[in-house]
């Protein structure tokens, strides 16, 4: 082990550069972050996965994310283990009616301000599960959703894409509120 | 005790299917059926059903010979086989054909949970009022027993179900599993759907194995349509399929590790994951390499620069993946974690027919690539490792050799790909008649049956598909009963059983 430890120590991390941030997510974000939400939250964000019934893809990408070479956590993002303790609900899956319950329930455990982000073809209209009886379709129909990221699945690059354009909406916003704060009376 | 072959020929051939036979008999044929599952002389691949008829897939021990028997359910019923491996499979047939299975005691819906507003989807379907019904769990009695329910929202990232153990202080007495979460009606989607789009719906029946249930799906309809698949398309499908094993295996012994708290090993093990799916999109186009298998061949080809960059993978994973086993192995704090924890004795594997690692772990000597066998697995060399000893130690060390054996494999493939094309033209279907096909293969986490009648417009008229997991997930409730909860984890994750390949 102190052999490994010691290469490690040595040949400094493998963690690659962050990508830029979608300019489609900014955009679907504009109107969607509110300046009072903004305030009361730093340049972190912590992220509670939810999967409606997805075929585990998605979970497979995600999970990447926090891989050395992804590593989310640098960003200020990090995934917590309950929804009292999330900003944010990052959810899969074409919404099975045996998980609709579920779904709601998780979203009104969570805290305000909180966004939810729709990851995957599934969650944006039911993907190739669209039309089944078993599934209510896109997650927009249980929870609102500010912002979707396509893909089946999406890849570690373009779920980090979304997420820093979701951070850095956050974040900007914050500080524009703070300057006009400042130039006040 | 009747032999496969004579119930095959006691029953009414039905000529359609391949490769297996698949005859129907009558009730005494099922019963006695029944009973050679329940005596271990056969073992059960596969139980379903459709309006009218019930499916069973079995193998026969002795000769490894297949086959599918049907039953013609009268007034839509059928004998329960009394078989426990197969309880959750009659549940399920109830629930979504509405044959119901005499002489099962348990009459809980499994995967209908009184939310689809409709009944027997896959049968004569009619509407039913929405009525959510409280799930009555199996009751645990005793002086300080207290229940902890988890799920179906976990505290991970990983897919919806329910847990509800039964402890004594920290010692769990009873765990009860409740499925069905992530059913999305995938067979009935299947139904009247174009060979594509079914195919491309097989791809997303469990993500982490989609090369696998493509395969399977794509076997069943090349079987059933008679498509010779030219012999490049055979050879590279292996090649996706090892390394999709490669890349779970990897993800599986990180996080089993991860799940006793030696974060070292997740994170190592998540670096070669991740350069096999880098890997994978170089060469096939997609991470997961979805939709690259298809009916008739493969959707792409190895690129001119795929060879050498399949060889540096290899050569990547031998020079760091020995000092990983090698950490594992003299971890002492780790050890005592995995070792004796979530024991699955023999008799269990055997009776449930588990596959995969779980299977192997507990010395059931079953791997789908040998047995029934399938292209171009028939000529390779490798080996298929087996232990006795059924706990979370043993299902690591088997993922371990595994990797090994997959790393040869990929370099055995490599040198013989043969020349050629890797697309068949659908063969000209023309007969009036529906037909089927059937398939085995086998996916990272066990063997995947693939079902399929295709009707005579050439769209698929009905499919069924059946996870690992159905045979594992009852074993997990077996092997948890006397460990402490704080293990839960480390056993959940050493089975590592999908949900949604479950729930369908």
């Amino acid at each position: 082990m102190r052999r490994l430890l010691l290469k490690n120590f040595v040949h400094g991390p493998l963690t690659e550069v962050a990508p830029a941030i979608d300019d489609a997510a900014v955009a679907e974000l504009a109107s969607r972050v509110q300046q009072t939400a903004r305030k009361r939250l730093g340049r972190t964000l912590a992220i509670r996965e939810v999967d409606a019934g997805s075929c585990n893809g998605c979970e497979l990408e995600i999970h990447a994310l926090s891989n050395v070479l992804y590593d989310l956590e640098r960003f200020g993002l990090r995934f917590v283990a309950s929804p009292r303790h999330a900003d944010v609900l990052l959810v899969t899956g074409p919404v099975t009616h045996n998980m609709r319950e579920a779904l709601e329930r998780t979203y009104r455990a969570t805290p305000d301000p909180k966004w939810v982000v729709a990851v995957g073809d599934c969650a944006r209209d039911g993907g190739m599960f669209a039309g089944s009886y078993a599934c209510v379709g896109p997650v927009s129909a249980v929870v609102p959703v500010d912002l979707h990221i396509p893909g089946c699945p999406p890849s570690p690059l373009a779920l980090l894409k979304g997420l820093l354009a979701l951070l850095e909406s956050v974040s900007a916003g914050m500080t524009q509120v703070r300057t006009e704060q400042e130039e006040g009376p | 005790m009747q032999s496969l072959r004579a119930a095959i020929l006691g029953g009414a051939l039905h000529q359609e299917q391949r490769p297996w036979p698949r005859t129907v008999v009558g009730l005494e044929g099922w019963q006695q059926a029944a009973q050679s599952l329940r005596s271990g002389a056969w073992a059960l691949l596969g139980l379903w059903g459709e309006p009218g008829l019930a499916h069973m897939a079995v193998i026969e021990g002795e000769t490894n010979e297949c086959a599918v028997l049907s039953l013609a359910c009268e007034a839509n019923r059928f004998p329960s086989l009394g078989h426990p491996p197969a309880i959750r499979l009659e549940r399920a047939m109830r629930d979504l054909v509405g044959l119901v299975p005499e002489g099962l005691d348990d009459a809980r819906a499994w995967l209908d949970h009184g939310k689809w507003g409709l009944c027997h989807p896959l049968g004569q379907a009619r509407h039913a009022l929405a009525a959510p019904h409280a799930y009555a769990f199996l009751p645990a009695e005793g002086e300080s027993l207290h229940q902890i329910p988890v799920g179906p929202v976990h505290a991970g990232i990983i897919e919806p179900g329910h847990f509800r153990f039964t402890a004594n202080g920290e010692t769990i007495v009873r765990l009860e599993e409740r499925l069905g979460y992530a059913h999305k009606g995938t067979q009935s989607l299947m139904a009247g759907a174009s060979i594509e789009r079914a195919a491309a719906l097989a791809g997303r029946v469990s993500g982490d194995s989609t090369v696998s249930f493509a395969l399977a799906f794509a076997l069943a309809v090349e079987a059933a349509l008679a498509v010779d698949v030219p012999p490049r398309a055979v050879w590279l499908r292996a090649l996706l399929a090892e390394l999709e094993r490669l890349a779970n295996h990897f993800g599986d012994i990180g996080a089993i590790c991860n799940d006793a708290a030696f974060a070292m090993m997740h994170a190592q093990c998540g670096l070669l994951r991740e350069q096999v799916l880098r890997t994978a999109q170089a060469c096939f186009g997609h991470r997961l390499m979805m939709d690259r298998v298809i009916p008739g061949g493969m959707q792409c080809d190895l690129p001119g620069d795929g060879e050498r960059l399949l060889l540096e993978l290899v050569a990547l994973v031998r020079r760091h993946f020995p000092e990983l086993v090698e950490l594992y192995d003299n971890t002492a704090s780790l050890k005592d974690r995995t070792v004796g924890t979530g024991i699955l004795s023999p008799a269990l594997a055997q009776q449930f027919a588990a596959g995969g690692y779980i299977g192997r772990a507990s010395g059931r000597r079953f791997d789908a690539r040998r047995t029934p066998g399938y292209a171009p697995y028939d000529r390779l060399q490798f080996e298929i490792p087996v232990v006795q000893a059924g706990d979370v130690n043993a299902r690591v060390w088997i993922r371990i050799r595994e990797v090994e054996q997959s790393l040869a494999l990929i370099e055995e493939i490599l040198p013989q790909l043969p020349p050629g094309s890797i697309r068949a033209a659908h063969a000209a279907h023309s007969a009036a008649a529906a037909r089927e096909g059937v398939a085995l293969t086998e996916g990272f986490r066990g063997d995947i049956l693939a079902w399929v009648r295709i009707g005579a417009d050439g769209n698929v008229e009905r499919c069924h598909l059946r996870d690992p997991s159905w045979f594992q997930w009852p074993l997990l409730e077996a092997v948890i009963e006397g460990n402490i909860v704080a293990d839960f984890p480390l056993c959940n994750k050493s089975f590592n059983c999908s949900y949604s390949g479950h729930d369908l």
